[in-house]
């Protein structure tokens, strides 16, 4: 379903992806791994529409991302989480998550003036569901800045499910958690690929967990793909150890 | 009670019944104020009405959308001379409103494409310097502003065997309590939430389908179509425009009233009015103060209590609900 050939971005020198291909299909999880600054986030925003590749083409069911803003690609169907969360910090959670509705939202000005909140219920009964399937309901009605990390952490995974995105980028989901809740975000996101049907790229830090959630396994170092295929070859592939030990 | 049920128990206007009883009771005073037979407290009443309503749209661009304006002044006058002009021409009042406030509008989408670009004190600069602009034009457009004799407008009639105080008093209450219901059902609306989103994290507000430059302009044209309604009753309540009525101190005031109200409340803008407009009275001979009030009151908010006089109240009433429990 996405297509990424040869794509390369430069920041005053320092080139962050240069010559990347991958192929995400259907329904799969695609594990990125690389040490830190090897450009998985850079990735994640160039195929946002956050960052303007330098050359290179990505395809989504289909269709060229190149040259989309931010909201065109989400209403394609790509949603994200970021590396260092980015919340709707003096919103409720419910809000944030209702936000995460916005591009299925039937906009009509004059109802909103009227508060006319048909459309508000119908996305009401899909953010509860999901609600419920992250565990926030102790916390709807809390402003995110209150909640903790952890918790925010899911705010920001249950934002990008309400868009019922077909792709859903994770941008090190696990990172930062205690290991009790780092096992149940791991469940979580096996969970959301069979509940809701999306097609997922995970950022992941975590070797063990990356490649215990992973169908597929690519890894970056320097901005260039190193190694791609199963988990459990591109662990062992020399050039990603080594990429990996140069890191320690 | 079922799920649907609670959601639209969520949903309404005024969920508490104490709030919807105290919410009632001012209300109902406001609208028994006239038989004090007072016409300084209905005068000074209606000021606060006009003023209400710039204040509150200009909390929905810079208090919930984060968008930072200093053109107050130029969209008062457009406003102002919007109206003016129009009821001159035989143009009814409502007619004449709504051509302010779209007129006012109109250009509230234009001083915002700025605002796709620049940020802080970079828009600031930018929207004032529209404010000056608008104020060089009617220095220097007799056509506009009437030149040196400035510009006379009719003042609202008498109805209903009221006095023309009176009547006018409740005029601008109506449309005082008109756009506070509709602001309060934009802001908790899907419209709302984009604008409070682009405020607390604008990348991400995108990311999630949000387009940044619709919901921007948007709140730029629907703050200043306030502005424009503002003006336009500012113009009937002084039945005299002259350019120097839109100065860059008028900016000034309407961005205190925001402030010292608190940023993203609406009852809150509505507090700011009063302070506004109170304040000034009761310094009375020492017009000079007035400036430094604002100042200090600025300041001390800024410092101690950035959610101005909303969040105080906030608070005292969260003191009370919890009482005598600490
Ligand atoms: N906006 C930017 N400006 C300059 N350099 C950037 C920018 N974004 C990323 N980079 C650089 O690109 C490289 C890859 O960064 P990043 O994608 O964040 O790595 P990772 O997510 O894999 O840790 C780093 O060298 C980083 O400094
Ligand atoms: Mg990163």
């Amino acid at each position: 379903m996405l297509e990424i050939k040869n794509l390369s971005i430069d920041f005053g020198g320092i080139r962050a992806l240069s010559g990347v291909d991958l192929t995400v299909r259907e329904n799969e999880i695609l594990s990125i791994i690389g040490p830190n600054g090897s450009g998985k986030t850079t990735m994640f925003n160039c195929l946002t529409g956050i960052y303007r590749p330098g050359s290179g083409e990505m395809r989504f069911r289909g269709e060229s991302l190149l040259g989309l803003s931010p909201d065109r690609i989400a209403r394609r169907g790509i949603a994200r989480t970021f590396q260092n969360l980015r919340l709707f910090m003096n919103m409720s959670v419910l809000d944030n998550l209702m936000l995460g509705r916005h591009i299925h939202f039937r906009k009509n000005i004059a109802a909103a003036f009227l508060r006319l909140r048909r459309e508000e219920l119908r996305h009401r009964e899909k953010v509860e569901e999901i609600i419920d399937f992250l565990d926030l309901q102790a916390y709807r009605k809390a402003r995110v800045a209150d909640c903790p990390y952890g918790v925010q952490k899911r705010i920001e995974m249950g934002r990008a499910l309400a868009l019922e995105p077909r792709l859903l980028l994770l941008d090190e989901p696990i990172s930062g958690l205690t290991a009790e809740e780092k096992e149940e975000a791991a469940y979580r996101i096996m969970e959301i690929r069979g509940r809701y049907k999306v097609a997922i790229m995970l950022v992941e830090h975590d070797l063990k967990i990356a490649s215990r959630l992973a169908d597929a396994m690519i890894a970056f170092s320097y901005g260039q793909k190193i190694a791609s295929g199963l988990p459990e070859d591109v662990q062992r592939n020399e050039e990603v150890i080594r990429a990996y030990v140069g890191d320690e | 009670m079922d799920l649907v049920e609670s959601y639209k128990e969520e949903l309404r206007l005024v969920r508490k019944p104490w709030t919807g009883a105290g919410i009632g009771a001012v209300v109902i005073a406001l609208a028994l104020l006239p038989l004090l037979k007072t016409d300084y407290l209905l005068y000074m009443g209606t000021v606060v009405f006009i003023y209400a309503i710039g204040v509150i749209g200009q909390n929905i661009l810079i208090g919930y959308t984060g968008q930072i304006s200093f053109g107050q002044a130029g969209f008062l006058a457009i406003g102002a001379y919007t109206f003016g002009h129009a009821y001159a021409h035989g143009f009814g009042i409502a007619v004449g409103i709504l051509a302010a406030g779209m007129m006012a509008g109109v250009f509230g989408l234009i001083v915002g494409f700025p605002s796709l670009r620049l940020k802080g004190p970079y828009l600031a600069i930018a929207t004032m310097g529209f404010g000056v602009a608008i104020y060089q034009i009617l220095l220097n457009t007799d056509a506009i502003s009437g030149g040196r004799m400035g510009f006379t407008v009719e003042k609202f009639p008498a109805l209903f065997g009221l006095s023309q105080t009176t009547t006018f008093y409740y005029f601008t209450y109506l449309l005082a309590i008109f756009f506070t219901i509709i602001s309060y059902n934009t802001i908790s609306s899907y419209v709302g939430r984009a604008f409070i989103a682009i405020r607390d994290n604008d990348i991400s507000a995108e990311a999630m389908g949000v387009n940044l430059a619709r919901y921007k302009l948007l709140s730029f044209s629907l703050s200043s179509f306030y502005l424009g309604v503002q003006g336009a009753l500012f113009a009937m309540l002084v039945g005299f425009l002259e350019p120097n009525s839109f100065t860059f101190m008028e900016s000034i005031n309407i961005f205190v009233a925001v402030i010292i109200g608190g940023l993203a409340s609406i009852g809150g803008a509505i507090m700011g009015a009063v302070f506004i407009i109170v304040v000034p009275q009761l310094v009375g001979g020492m017009k000079e103060l007035v400036p430094v009030i604002f100042g200090v009151t600025v300041l001390v908010i800024l410092i101690f209590e950035p959610q101005g006089i909303a969040g105080r109240w906030l608070k005292i009433r969260l003191f009370f609900r919890n009482w005598p429990f600490r």
